[in-house]
């Protein structure tokens, strides 16, 4: 079975700056891959190379093996993508403007499938009001939904839950999960963390427009993040417990891998004549993940 | 709506239509205007190839109104959706550039075939009009609004504000509409002017869309379908060429 999105050797530049540096890439159908990075590490022009947006200077992309360039009417038929600017046409109504994106792509009768997506995002009762009319969020709901008109297997969403509340986000990722589960590949930016951390099977890092870490995400959890005892003592932590432990606000983090080690940790406390006031377990999280690749501090390729 | 192109052109008439006030109403109140001021001034002391003034005057506003029309509906529905963003709903879809020239410029000529429709019936009781050659009429308002359009898309692309596409509209379009035998027959004009008139392919639009009225014209209708036929061939070549290259459109 080929990639859903295969990216090879994608090279941009704009004026001196190096958008997208030989980026390599692939992404299997149904996956739901998270592409991460600090704003203007690139995650943006390399969606807008797949959605033909922006043609890159060097290298290939393909969307369910069709080439976006060569063959780009059959790979924009296989991408629906939520753009990042909040856009509208302040002509026409939400119904009227699904109407016309299903048109562009070939659907006549498409209303069946908009009331689906209506429903689902939450839509129905501003079906018929003027784009101008909504809310941000509203507006950004309705951006979804023209990116899923044409029922694309590849569906890529850039930054979709910048700004928005809280009950959008909920009703957008549940809509978005069942996409996935029905076998449609998902690709998300976002600069929540952790959002990408509970529905990405895998991600990429990007900085600099280039790719600085590519695992499933469990694995990126597992290699640059630990489990860590958060503590607040009176008296002094015994040196040999101090390795790798940092201190902040008069709370110490001591990392540990495995939860055995955590008892023989407070033994040695207690031995020492020290006496814990507070104390949290902290678990891997993605941001740490993202602060420690960005910082150059490891690499990984997996 | 079945494919890229009859929805494209479906929206871009839907547009105008919605904001028909402005797009539609206006010009063609502009246009009456212009009549009653120009027909009330000369009438009665000027008489152009043997026709009374006011009846010169009428098809030469409606093509002008056709013209200056199609020129605004393409360029300013592309300058619209290039700095509110949402020409991205457009770049998405498997929307040929060709089907994307073919969309913009025929809702233009619908456009100005409907302002100037507007305009002639408005007008048409002012003075009595022959339809001596009709075809004439129809071959030159859809030519002609098909320049003006394909004018318009490369206007539009080119554009980055609203001031430039402004400047376009009111530095060119406007003296080529206005100097091109609208108010007056270019035989009335000295030599000089006369001559460099034979140069401006508007001209050509305006004398064969009147000789349609008339049956006389100050060229051939002949020469004038050959000078706006090439014209049109030129500039689609060149705005085909100016989209497949993704010119500000696709970078």
């Amino acid at each position: 079975m080929s990639p859903a999105i295969r990216i090879e050797q994608v090279s941009k530049r704009f004026g001196s700056v190096h958008a997208l540096d030989a980026v390599d890439l692939e992404v299997q159908p149904g996956e739901f891959f998270g592409l991460l990075g600090p704003n203007g590490a690139g995650k943006t022009t390399l969606i807008s190379a797949l959605a033909g947006l922006v043609r890159p200077d060097a290298g290939r992309l393909r969307v369910m093996n069709h080439d976006v360039q060569a063959d780009y009417r059959a790979a924009r038929r296989q991408l629906g993508v939520v753009p990042q600017e909040l856009v509208f046409d302040p002509f026409f109504s939400v119904r009227e403007s699904l109407q016309i994106q299903s048109g562009y792509f070939g659907i006549a009768d498409n209303d069946t499938w908009i009331d689906e997506i209506l429903e689902n995002l939450g839509l129905t009762s501003k079906a018929n009001v003027n784009m101008r009319m909504l809310s941000g969020g509203m507006k950004r709901r309705v951006l979804v939904a023209q990116a899923l008109v044409h029922r694309p297997p590849v569906i890529v969403l850039d930054e979709p839950t910048a700004g928005v509340d809280v009950e959008l986000r909920q009703t957008l990722w549940a809509f978005i999960r069942r996409l996935n589960q029905a076998g449609h590949t998902v690709v998300l930016t976002t600069h929540y963390l952790e959002e990408a951390e509970m529905l990405c099977n895998r991600i990429a890092m990007l900085k600099a427009g280039r790719i600085v870490a590519l695992d499933t995400t469990h694995n990126l959890l597992r290699r640059f993040s630990t489990h860590s005892l958060r503590l607040r003592v009176e008296g002094s932590i015994p040196t040999e417990l101090l390795r790798g432990a940092t201190e902040s606000g008069g709370w110490w983090s001591l990392p540990f891998d495995a939860f055995g080690e955590v008892e023989p940790i407070l033994a040695r406390l207690r031995g020492a004549d020290c006496r814990i006031t507070d104390l949290e377990v902290g678990k891997p999280d993605l941001e740490e993940v993202f602060v420690r690749v960005m910082q150059g501090s490891l690499q990984g390729q997996g | 709506m079945r494919g890229g192109f009859s929805t494209l052109l479906y929206k871009e008439v839907l547009r105008f239509w919605k904001v028909a006030a402005q797009t539609v109403a206006a010009p063609v109140l502009t246009a009456l205007l212009y009549l009653l001021i120009f027909s009330h001034v000369l009438e009665g002391h000027v008489k152009i190839h043997g026709i009374a003034y006011t009846a010169f005057l009428i098809p030469g506003l409606v093509i002008m109104s056709v013209l200056q029309n199609a020129f605004a509906n393409s360029s300013s529905s592309l300058i619209q959706s290039k700095v509110t963003g949402n020409i991205v709903f457009v770049l998405l879809p498997p929307i040929s550039y060709l089907e994307f020239f073919a969309a913009y410029v025929l809702a233009s000529v619908v456009r100005g075939v409907v302002v100037g429709s507007g305009v002639l019936l408005a007008t048409v009781w002012f003075a009595p009009l022959g339809f001596a050659e009709p075809w004439w009429i129809v071959i030159f308002a859809v030519l002609g609004g098909s320049i003006l359009g394909s004018l318009g898309v490369i206007a539009g692309i080119w554009a980055e504000k609203f001031d430039q596409l402004a400047a376009f509209q009111n530095f060119l379009i406007m003296p080529l509409t206005f100097l091109s035998g609208v108010f007056y027959s270019v035989h009335s004009l000295p030599p000089f002017w006369q001559q460099l008139s034979h140069w401006n392919p508007i001209f050509y639009m305006i004398d064969g869309f009147r000789h349609g009225f008339f049956g006389v014209s100050d060229a051939s209708p002949w020469l004038s379908l050959a000078v706006v036929g090439s014209c049109f061939a030129v500039l689609t070549v060149f705005t085909l060429n100016l989209l497949k290259s993704g010119y500000k459109l696709r970078d």
